[in-house]
């Protein structure tokens, strides 16, 4: 769906980490959690393209006054690292910014009896929130979220307002265990198997390693994936990745705008 | 009145001139929900081949300043999926539905259009010659107009589909391409498919892109399109279709008054699915508002 948004709000939460809030559709509501957004952050020919982004939170606002109307609102977690983010962050309340939402196919929430993993890395924290909101009315949940410092580390306090048991660490140790967020994991994981789900969303890297770990000890897993995207719904085929049954002579690529961004570990080729 | 927007690209009689662009729109399918394919005056599927195509890999695509490189390398379904999967729904619609094709060797061209020959869903097809020829070291067809002229001519004798060939504005003078290629019995023209370029990442010292170079479109790429197809109108009497950072309906009428019959719509299909079809309204309502009677009035009315 196409819509035209407003800014609510757009604060800076950590250095060069914003979040944002904006008006949307009530149809936003029947999104699910891993499902993303593409922003056009200007109306101009540069940038060009569309952003994507993760949706960090939707929710309802209660209607200003009597009689007023509810309002529904979209929120965005994002790190400033180019020209489109770095204008998204000088947007006030009230400037309008145009949606292509919600794409692509989002976390599959599995079984409720099963514990949920969730292993974020620096702003791939961002589709956590959402998802972490609708897990936790129903199953048990863990957060283990993981960055390079401590200014990495966002919205730890959100989560542990849901009620969930959040790990903290970073590779210099100024916040949390000091160490990778997947061996700090790893630690945690008393038993094989089981009825447990890891959902996952952060650098290639920490991926990678939350993947093997899901094979080694035979844990369903869900990662998020990033790629360059120019549309979004399938039509360029910009942002493929390499599936499991990828070879030279019979090529697997998979849309991540549209077979994903969301896969099961097991659809992808690892290298 | 309502403005006559018709054209007509050889024997296919279009209700407007705006078509999507090949390798931006899928196969149709993909746009749907977003825009009704009922507005636009065709559709042009992905490049397609004879056997799957794998493509390149990634990254694929980058941005440049009001433009985009890729480097897609052409990956599709190949011909036995297209027909199989891809024309139930292209059936659907009314629109007319051109398929893009494209080879390795002469013989896998004329082998593609006698293939899509029995295809009734096919209204037409156009031909990318920016392709490399293997058999001949790799020289890419597109640039060399004897190369060229011979694909045109392997394609004519196997298809009675309206036949477009899409120039490559790579080359010294397009001008000779468009001649060779009417000579050689195509119906149309479209140009300019993408313009040959590059990105450097100096904190890596790398290409941007997987495949080092990649085809640049969009805005950028606009003023050397216009110049092109104005050069090549001039040259040649088939209809020209001009591609090259179209946006809007302004873009477009530019392209009309630069000679062309039609125009194609590419990366602007990125930024707004529905963008073809706001376009071709647009174009009508100008027309509407400035009294003029059908967009053939438009055509080449450029004044030098
Ligand atoms: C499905 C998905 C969800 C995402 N969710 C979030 C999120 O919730 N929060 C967040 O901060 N970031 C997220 N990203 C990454 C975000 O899209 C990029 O950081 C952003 O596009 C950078 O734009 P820029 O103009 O600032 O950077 P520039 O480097 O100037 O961008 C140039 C081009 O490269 C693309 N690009 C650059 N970095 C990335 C990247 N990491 N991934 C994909 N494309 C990139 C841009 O989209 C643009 O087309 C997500 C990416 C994807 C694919
Ligand atoms: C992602 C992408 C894929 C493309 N794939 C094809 C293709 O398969 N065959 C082809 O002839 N042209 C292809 N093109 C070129 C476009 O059809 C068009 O000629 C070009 O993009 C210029 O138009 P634009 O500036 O409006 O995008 C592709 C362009 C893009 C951006
Ligand atoms: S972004 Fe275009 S196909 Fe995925």
């Amino acid at each position: 769906m196409l819509f035209k948004s407003m800014v609510l709000s757009n604060h800076e939460v950590s250095p060069g980490y914003y979040r944002m809030r904006v008006t949307a559709p009530p149809e936003l509501l029947s999104a699910s959690p891993g499902q993303f957004v593409m922003v056009k952050v200007r109306d101009s020919i540069d940038p060009l393209l569309r952003r994507p982004f993760g949706i960090f939170d939707i929710g309802v606002l209660p209607a200003a006054y009597d009689g007023g109307c509810e309002q529904v609102y979209l929120e965005m977690l994002y790190k400033v690292v180019g020209k489109g983010t770095a204008m998204m962050a000088t947007l006030h309340n009230g400037d309008v910014l145009d949606f292509l939402a919600p794409l692509g196919n989002g976390f599959r929430m599995g079984n409720p009896q099963g514990e949920k993993v969730l292993v974020g890395g620096g702003i791939g924290l961002a589709p956590l929130y959402f998802l972490a909101k609708k897990l936790v009315e129903n199953s048990k949940v863990r957060l283990f979220i993981g960055g390079r410092t401590r200014e990495d580390i966002l919205c730890v306090t959100e989560f542990e307002r849901l009620g969930i048991e959040t790990y903290v660490s970073t590779d210099d140790g100024t916040l949390g265990a000091c160490g990778l967020v997947t061996e700090v994991m790893e630690r945690h994981l008393t038993e094989d198997g089981g009825d447990k789900t890891i959902f996952s969303c952060g650098p290639m890297p920490m991926l990678q390693a939350v993947a093997d770990i899901a094979r080694r000890r035979s844990i369903a897993c869900q990662v998020s994936l990033e790629a360059h995207m120019a549309c979004g719904m399938g039509a360029c085929l910009g942002c493929v990745v390499k599936g499991s049954e990828h070879g030279d002579s019979h090529p697997d690529y998979r849309c991540v705008c549209k077979e994903g961004p969301v896969f099961n570990f097991q659809q992808l080729m690892w290298v | 009145m309502k403005p006559d927007m018709s054209v007509e690209i050889g024997s296919l009689k279009l209700r407007n001139p705006v078509i999507t662009a090949s390798g931006t729109f899928g196969y149709g399918e993909e746009f749907k929900d977003y825009l009704n394919l009922e507005e636009i005056g065709a559709i042009i599927t992905k490049g397609l081949s004879l056997k799957p195509r794998a493509g390149n890999p990634t990254p694929r695509i980058v941005e440049t300043p009001a433009g985009m490189l890729n480097a897609i390398g052409l990956q599709n379904v190949g011909v036995d999926a297209f027909i199989e999967k891809k024309t139930p729904f292209l059936r659907t619609i009314s629109t007319p539905a051109i398929v893009n094709l494209f080879g390795n060797t002469i013989e896998e061209y004329a082998e593609l259009a006698s293939r899509l020959e029995q295809v009734p869903e096919v209204a037409g097809i156009e031909v990318n010659i920016s392709c490399p020829n293997v058999k001949q070291g790799g020289i890419v067809f597109g640039t060399d107009p004897k190369a060229a002229a011979t694909v045109v001519r392997a394609v004519r004798s196997e298809t009675t589909k309206p036949l477009i060939v899409k120039l490559s504005p790579n080359v010294t003078d397009v001008v000779e391409m468009a001649v060779a290629c009417a000579e050689a019995q195509a119906d149309a023209l479209s140009l300019i498919n993408t313009l040959t370029g590059m990105a450097v990442d100096l904190r890596t010292r790398r290409p941007v892109l997987a495949n080092v170079t990649g085809g640049l479109s969009g805005p950028a790429i606009k003023p050397v399109a216009l110049r092109m197809v104005w050069q090549v109108a001039k040259a040649v009497t088939l209809p020209v279709i001009g591609i090259g950072g179209i946006m809007n309906a302004t873009d477009a009428l530019e392209f009309i008054l630069a000679g062309a019959t039609a125009i194609q719509v590419g990366t602007a299909n990125f930024l707004d699915p529905a963008a073809a079809g706001i376009i071709a309204r647009e174009m009508e309502q100008y027309l509407a508002e400035n009294g003029i009677a059908a967009i053939g009035e438009l055509r080449g009315a450029l004044q030098v």
